[in-house]
């Protein structure tokens, strides 16, 4: 399978008053073509900011360095005016609250199709035309009166609805979908992630999927990273990451969700609490919570390096076998 | 109603609340009448002493309206909320006050729910001001420091202010402030929503073993199914501001009746990736519709697939079914 997306060496840094933040730090990863990424991690991780990054919409005193190649295109470091030639088009990325991205000045249809107009150079009419159409093949209800409504007229699901067929347009080949049901309830988030999954296997569009929701990753997607303290610690599929995790905090993340189809006494968590980015630990960020931590961990970072023939890499010294209680197969 | 057993004296629950009803008048335009939201009505059920009752429902469905009318944080139009057998809603403001050190609050937002201003120690000893006057200094000073070793904050931070604890240690020092008055019932409105995953099973863990330390009973607010399923002994769900069904944890998620109830456990993502491929999701049509013009008869009947003519028509009471569970439902028995 081709890949759509390269990353390498990706950093991404924050200036503030007097020192400088480093919320990614050496993220590497390939993204494949129409394959469907999870992306893992607590607050403060650097799930989004590496993304937003990917985007080129960091904030001000943001600054992002490496590499993100979509085909022959570096995205790092492109001036904003060359980025919008892509962005939208190849590459489009939707956010966790619909209404911070949508104008609530404009209709719907306007929006819309505002995009076609700009990247394919469609006429009004016809942008119009195909805006309606995309409305339709997100399942909202009555799109042509849809189309001639505000945001603020819309309810929470609607407007996320709108929002992928913002992004689904132009047939992007990546898809970058930020926390995009956490606010939505539960029943409605169901639905938002079939839709993802049928528009994904229509359109052949690579997902990238931020959530910190195990129960999400797990229905939706092919592989996963994890990521803490600014750094992807695990890399795999969904089932070996699942069901054979190789590095503690990817144990720590899944014993600390419950599971509604089993009610176990307790849940085992991760003890202690997420690093501060500007007081990283020394070695191994994750060590002072590391139920399996030894001398080496202290003082040495572990680098993200394949375990065993497959694909999948963890950034973890300890080779023992990983056990938690109460772990269910 | 059928549901609610007769009140024996000397065996009334801890908490029992009888036809509860609340609404709320949203106004309009100037010289137009302000427009009825209801948020909850026709709730019947009781809480026992020792029992985790977990209370679920989307957004708008009253979940939140309902632990604040428990409190009598606001009061319910109609209905009664008996603690004991006393009923709050008679009780005066200066006896109601006093009642308070039985029953406590925690929040979701745990640092928007600590004043900013306060040390940690006056923060957690604030309630036993007005509830506990007579402590002496050295008493009161005790009982913060006993209640911060309980939920696992170092006692040498009883001088810091909110802004320097991250979430899940402010919400600690909100489950402490409402363990100081020794209450004898906790309701805990999204205690850990705004929590991160690994924090958030901490803090779980942690509300389990304090019911056990101190023999608490808890009203679980979420809309989170996993864990509500997590904590709870019975579950309440709520659809549009009436109870679709009430049942045991395990009864409820092996074997629910109503079909709101189904769908919304179809719709739970399970975090297990065979499973999740298995599984068949009853997809709901829909969102939920807005409590200001709710359906007729039948709350749910518009995203429900088994409606027929007289779900619209009537309202589906409350009806006791076996296994000491409630449901709402005209058709539950043939839909099982």
């Amino acid at each position: 399978m081709t890949d759509v997306l390269n990353v390498r060496d990706l950093n991404v840094s924050f200036a503030l008053h007097e020192s400088e933040v480093h919320a990614v730090r050496e993220l590497g990863f390939d993204l494949r073509q129409g394959e469907t990424l999870a992306v893992v991690g607590e607050s403060g991780s650097g799930k989004s900011q590496s993304f937003l990054a990917i985007m080129g919409l960091l904030a001000k005193n943001g600054r992002a360095t490496g590499s993100a190649r979509m085909g022959d295109v570096e995205l790092v470091g492109m001036a904003p005016g060359k980025l919008d030639a892509y962005r939208g088009k190849d590459i489009a990325m939707i956010f966790q609250d619909p209404m911070t991205s949508l104008n609530p000045s404009l209709k719907v249809k306007t929006q819309l199709a505002e995009v076609l107009v700009k990247h394919q150079g469609y006429s009004l009419d016809k942008a119009i035309k195909e805006s309606i159409a995309m409305l339709d093949r997100v399942g909202i209800p009555a799109p042509e009166r849809r189309a001639n409504a505000y945001p603020h007229e819309l309810s929470g699901g609607m407007r996320q609805r709108v929002m992928i067929a913002m992004a689904l347009l132009c047939r992007p080949k990546i898809l970058i979908a930020d926390e995009p049901t956490t606010a939505l309830d539960v029943t409605v988030q169901a639905q938002m992630l079939d839709l993802f999954k049928e528009l994904t296997n229509d359109f052949g569009t690579a997902l990238v999927m931020i959530t910190h929701n195990l129960g999400v990753v797990a229905g939706l997607a092919d592989r996963m990273m994890v990521m803490y303290g600014g750094r992807a610690v695990e890399t795999g599929t969904v089932d070996e990451l699942f069901y054979d995790p190789r590095h503690p905090y990817t144990l720590g993340l899944l014993s600390s969700t419950p599971n509604p189809e089993s009610r176990a006494r307790r849940l085992n968590p991760i003890s202690g609490l997420p690093p501060s980015l500007e007081h990283l630990p020394e070695g191994c960020s994750f060590n002072p919570r590391c139920a399996f931590r030894f001398d080496r961990c202290l003082v040495e970072r572990p680098p993200l390096e394949p375990v065993g023939e497959g694909q999948r890499r963890k950034a973890c010294f300890y080779e023992g076998p990983l056990v938690a209680e109460e772990r269910s197969a | 109603m059928s549901a609610v057993e007769p009140n024996v004296p000397g065996s009334a629950p801890l908490l029992r609340i009888e036809n509860l009803k609340k609404t709320f008048s949203i106004p309009t335009t100037l010289f137009r009448k302000p427009l009825t939201l209801t948020a909850l009505e026709d709730i019947n059920f009781t809480v026992e002493k020792g029992e985790t009752l977990g209370i679920v429902g989307e957004s708008g469905c009253g979940k939140s309206t309902l632990g604040r009318c428990i409190l009598q944080l606001i009061s319910p139009d109609e209905g009664k909320v008996l603690w004991l057998g006393q009923d709050l809603t008679e009780l005066k403001p200066e006896e109601m006050r006093k009642r308070r050190q039985d029953l406590q609050i925690i929040f979701q937002d745990p640092l928007a729910s600590l004043n900013p201003r306060m040390t940690v120690g006056e923060i957690i000893s604030d309630p036993l001001r007005t509830l506990r006057p007579d402590l002496s200094r050295t008493e009161r000073r005790a009982r913060i420091i006993r209640m911060m070793e309980a939920v696992g904050l170092l006692p040498e931070m009883i001088n810091r202010y909110p802004h320097e604890f991250s979430g899940g240690q402010a919400q600690r020092i909100g489950i402490a402030r409402a363990l100081i008055t020794e209450p004898k019932l906790i309701v805990c409105d999204e205690p850990v929503s705004a929590l991160d995953v690994s924090i958030q099973a901490q803090i779980l863990n942690l509300l389990s073993e304090l019911k056990d330390e101190f023999g608490l009973t808890l009203v679980f607010i979420s809309h989170d199914l996993s864990v509500v399923r997590h904590v709870s002994d019975r579950i309440l769900v709520l659809y549009l501001g009436r109870i679709a069904e009430l049942a045991s944890g395990e009864m409820l998620y092996t074997d629910p009746k109503h079909p709101y109830t189904r769908a919304l456990l179809t719709a739970v993502p399970i975090p297990d990736p065979k499973r999740a491929r298995m599984r068949d999701v009853e997809e709901l049509m829909g969102e939920v519709p807005s409590p200001i013009n709710p359906p007729s008869g039948c709350h749910f009947r518009t995203r429900c697939r088994y409606a027929i003519e007289k779900c619209a028509a009537i309202i589906p009471p409350l009806e006791e079914i076996p296994g000491g569970r409630l449901v709402a439902c005209h058709r539950w028995k043939e839909i099982d």
